[in-house]
């Protein structure tokens, strides 16, 4: 079973976010870059399923600037056997279609049974990459996968459906599949893994730069507030004696 | 040329975000004068296009073929692939469902348009379209726009528009457009949907709900939520994240996946305020929010907020109400 995740580098939620001058993005300084949520759930997902075939590979690929290597080198301690950087030279593409060109052209060569990718970037949201690659690569794709099995060469998925709900899903293999958050827990690096990942391949490509966006984000900007919001100001003691105030007199709940 | 409204089944009916879809289709329709329709992905869906009767619509096209029955992201894809291309709308329209999101995709690579996914506005400047979406957790807003004037592909986040604001008008004609799938096409089967254990705690009729996010930091911190929310005679439920990381069991989830609340105080403990969770929860009365982040999207919605670390006001404030 030859395995790919997909793993993107986003800015962690308590970085500070101010736009840069261009308008296109933020200024980097001081931003903490992490790997996407979701992703962090497939990386394990992959390794588990590695784990119980008993054979295999787990090929961590991620598609951004320099930096991202960090993150392919997380997924290579935590146990994936080697990554694929397609170095954009660009640090915020802004085009999922363009992104998965670049990834189907960089592994379209490698035959993979099984691609898994988080179900949704924590910076752009697009939602789709892990699924434009699929069907760029002739795949079946699933998405919002909440447990996976796999026997005999198939594949069966638990999706989820909105409101509570779920299905099973049997698809043929190859596949590309988008992991939802909580369906696994993820491990931490061990010390082992971590000094282990300085010797794991990570093959440099250089994405096929003639494919021009199909769309592109124009301006980033703060979101205007419209509601007017209480703020409750003081001290923690302050804070509170008013909150008591609001909850007991003004919504009076208890 | 024309704009062509994606129309999903809920229940037997017309799923509440394909309504708003409509909203901003007619919107669009207006906007760039184009003839708005909408299309039906089934087989048998006379139901569904007769519940669209009083819809003001150009036409609403029926793609139906026996093996689009049931969902399949295959069937799906190519059966919208085949009426974009026989068609060739300018605009393609749905609200982002958790089946969009699962198929979309898939049109958008098979035709090399693009898919601008998951917006919260549009406006139009010399006759250009440009969208709206949150991005990086919804702390910012971004504008992006399609390339080139081909068809595109667009969904809007739930809420983007008002059901209520479907224009009304006259029959609009029903037309069957023909699909070719060959055996075979479909790579997947699917099971019933079905329900996890039923949730021990109804949390749609509570009063008071005291709701714990990734904020609380760790397991051990729980404790202070429940205390609080025993001190108020509150129901206990949670975002996601702590759902996840397993600190509480998934009935508690308040969302998009999990359930929809409308208490008399909904008071939220460090949550950010993403939408999915917020689709579970607009609807509360009075919503408080402790964030130590001052610009958590949340404060947006709430009547209520203290910006301050939860670890610390949230003992507190239960002493103060058992004062
Ligand atoms: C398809 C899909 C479905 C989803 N379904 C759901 C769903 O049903 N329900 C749901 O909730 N989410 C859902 N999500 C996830 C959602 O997008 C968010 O990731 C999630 O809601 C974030 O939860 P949070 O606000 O608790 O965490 P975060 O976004 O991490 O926010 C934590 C907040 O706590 C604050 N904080 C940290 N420490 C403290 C402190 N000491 N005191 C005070 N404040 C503090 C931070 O400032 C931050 O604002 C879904 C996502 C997808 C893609
Ligand atoms: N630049 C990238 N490099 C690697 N994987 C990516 C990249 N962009 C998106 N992905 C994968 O696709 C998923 C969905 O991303 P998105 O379509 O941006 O919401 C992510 O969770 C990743 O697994």
């Amino acid at each position: 079973m030859k395995i790919a995740v997909l793993v993107k580098q986003v800015p962690g939620g308590d970085s500070p976010l101010r736009i840069s001058d261009d308008q296109l993005w933020v200024i980097e300084d001081n931003v903490n870059f992490i790997t996407n949520e979701s992703d962090a759930y497939a990386v394990e997902e992959a390794l588990q399923l590695r784990e119980k075939s008993g054979e295999g590979e787990v090929v961590a690929v991620s598609f951004g600037p320099e930096r991202t290597q960090r993150t392919i080198r997380e997924a290579l301690s935590k146990g994936a056997d080697r990554g694929i950087h397609i170095e954009d030279s660009y640090p915020y593409s802004s085009d999922p279609l363009k992104i998965a060109t670049a990834l189907s052209e960089a592994l379209k060569e490698e035959q993979f049974d099984l691609i898994l990718s988080g179900l949704q970037s924590d910076d752009y949201g697009f939602g789709q990459v892990g699924v434009l690659l699929g069907e760029t690569l002739g795949m079946t794709t699933a998405t919002l996968v909440m447990s996976t099995e796999l026997s005999d060469g198939s594949l069966k998925v638990k999706r989820e459906l909105e409101s509570g709900w779920f299905q099973w899903v049997s698809l043929s293999l190859p596949a590309s599949i988008s992991i939802q958050s909580g369906i696994n827990t993820p491990r931490y690096p061990s010390l082992k893994g971590i000094m282990g990942a300085k010797k794991k391949e990570i093959k440099s490509v250089a994405p096929d730069s003639a494919t021009a966006a199909a769309q592109a984000i124009s301006r980033v900007y703060i979101p205007q507030k419209t509601k007017k919001t209480e703020m409750i100001e003081g001290t923690a003691d302050q804070q509170v004696k008013r909150l008591a105030e609001v909850l007991k007199k003004e919504i009076r709940v208890v | 040329m024309s704009i062509l409204i994606v129309i999903e089944e809920s229940n037997g009916a017309v799923h509440r975000m394909s309504r708003e879809a409509v909203v901003a289709g007619q919107a669009l329709g207006r906007d760039f004068d184009l003839p708005v329709s909408a299309v039906l992905l089934g087989h048998d869906t006379s139901d569904l296009c007769q519940s669209l009767d009083s819809t003001q619509l150009h036409e609403i096209l029926q793609a139906d073929h026996p093996l689009l029955g049931s969902y399949s992201s295959d069937g799906f894809s190519r059966a919208l692939a085949q009426v974009i291309e026989s068609e060739s709308p300018r605009y393609v329209i749905a609200g982002h469902t958790y089946m969009v999101r699962d198929f979309f995709p898939r049109v958008s690579a098979k035709l090399n348009i693009p898919f601008l996914a998951d917006n919260i506005a549009y406006r139009v400047e010399g006759g250009a379209l440009t969208l709206t979406k949150q991005i990086l957790a919804a702390k910012l807003v971004a504008d992006v726009a399609p390339a080139g004037d081909g068809p595109c592909i667009i969904s809007f986040q739930s809420a983007a528009f008002q059901e209520e604001d479907v224009a009304e008008g006259s029959e609009a004609t029903a037309r069957q457009v023909s699909i070719s799938l060959e055996d075979g096409s479909i790579r997947t089967t699917s099971e019933e949907p079905f329900q996890e254990a039923a949730s021990a705690v109804d949390l749609s009729s509570a009063e008071v709900i005291v709701s714990v996010g990734r904020g609380i930091g760790k397991e051990e911190n729980l404790p202070l939520a429940q205390e609080l929310a025993a001190a108020m005679g509150a129901e206990l439920a949670a975002s996601r994240p702590v759902v996840d990381s397993g600190w509480l069991e998934g009935y508690h989830q308040i969302g998009s996946s999990g359930q929809t609340v409308a208490p008399k105080l909904y008071f939220a403990l460090g949550i950010s305020g993403a939408i999915q969770h917020v689709v579970g929860m607009k609807g509360s009365k009075n919503i408080v929010l402790i964030n130590k982040d001052p610009d958590a999207p949340l404060f947006e919605l709430a009547d209520y907020g203290v910006v301050g670390d939860l670890l610390e006001i949230v003992p507190k404030l239960k002493k103060a109400l058992q004062a």
